[in-house]
């Protein structure tokens, strides 16, 4: 088996008891609030952390190229109150456009 | 994947005493408005795929299977950057933990036999838990839950297949149209909602601190899994200034944009 599939499975399998967890076990009841407040902050470090290391990291070393300038100005269409097919068209627009003028 | 639903308009409502709930047809149109917003994103997962060598089957099995856009992205991403399959599936998994929050907020409005129950646990996502948490009706809550779950499903899948097929052999292509740095934006298009909430925004902060400092010292992969700890910038709940939390915590989810 190839690593991808393998790590599809076992990704697929665990994530499915993660959704299921809810309906199939807790029911009706609540997670205890310091568990319940630790999972809602859970993803904006790990989507904070996924931008950074996307645009930032290569191979273990950090490294920039154009990307950044088109993450700047989806940050920008955001900020303005952009939706997401916006936001991501403006990022790999500004993008080709620097690669065009010959940014990295 | 999490770009959302703003909160329906039934919430602000709900303050005064006659609740506006949302038809029907408007769960249905946030459902396929929300699935197309999507599409873009599927798409671009398509293409990571393609580059890190999976064929179109893989990326179908990763997009129907796990069916959790940023955690697809973050283990197929470890993969192309040479991570191992546990570093992949580690990132994959903490990304994917705040389902059981999903999970225990919709099931009263999704109970049913135990075959049922199993079935419709596969739509746990952000996008179905945001448009089936704007009625306050359970058999609304659950027709908007499955409306927006099956909505994303179909596109979802698609558009990872012609990712992965029709872009995905053109790599330079892929690099001069700039859809590579689609990604990051999409990711920073998921996190903005969140950064409207103080304690979101220090425990994103926390998060790429902790993930850029460790980077040259750790396999791909682990940067992510130890950006966890930026949960402990947020500090505790309840400090005065974070009454509007609860507002965020719904829409950690919240607001694809608007």
């Amino acid at each position: 088996m190839s690593t991808p599939t393998l790590v599809l499975l076992v990704l697929a399998a665990g994530t499915y008891l993660l959704k299921a967890a809810g309906p199939v076990l807790l029911g009706n009841r609540e997670l205890p609030p310091r568990l319940a407040d630790l999972v809602d902050l859970l993803p904006a470090p790990l989507l904070g952390a996924l931008v950074a290391t996307s645009l930032l990291v290569d191979a273990g070393a950090y490294a920039v190229d154009a990307r950044l300038g088109g993450a700047a100005a989806a940050a920008v269409v955001l900020w303005r109150g952009g939706g997401f097919i916006p936001t991501v068209l403006v990022a790999a627009a500004v993008t080709a456009l620097l690669r065009l003028a010959g940014a990295a | 994947m999490e770009p959302q639903q703003p909160q329906p308009p039934a919430s602000p409502a709900s303050a005064s005493t006659a609740v506006v709930e949302p038809t029907r047809a408007q769960l249905r149109r946030q459902a396929s408005s929300i699935a197309a917003a999507l599409v873009p994103f599927g798409l671009a997962f398509g293409v990571l795929c393609a580059e890190a060598g999976l064929s179109w089957l893989e990326a179908l099995g990763y997009s129907s299977l796990v069916f959790t856009g940023s955690a697809q992205f973050a283990a197929v991403g470890v993969l192309a950057d040479g991570g191992t399959a546990v570093a992949a599936i580690g990132a994959g998994l903490l990304l994917n933990l705040r389902c059981i929050a999903f999970g225990v907020a919709m099931a009263p409005a999704l109970r049913g036999r135990l075959p049922w129950r199993l079935a419709v646990s596969q739509l746990m996502i952000d996008e179905s838990m945001a448009v089936g948490s704007g009625p306050t009706d359970p058999a609304l809550r659950r027709y908007g839950y499955l409306a927006g779950g099956l909505a994303v499903f179909v596109l979802w899948n698609a558009s990872t297949v012609v990712g992965a097929v029709a872009l995905g052999g053109a790599g330079d292509l892929v690099t001069t149209l700039g859809i590579d740095a689609t990604i990051p934006a999409a990711f920073l298009a998921l996190l903005w909602p969140r950064l409207s909430s103080q304690r979101q925004r220090r425990a994103a902060l926390g998060g790429v601190l902790v993930a850029l400092a460790v980077a040259p010292f750790v396999p791909p992969g682990a940067p992510i899994l130890l950006a966890a700890l930026g949960v402990v910038a947020a500090g505790r709940r309840g400090a005065p200034a974070e009454a509007h939390d609860g507002a965020d915590a719904a829409g950690g989810t919240g607001g694809d944009g608007r």
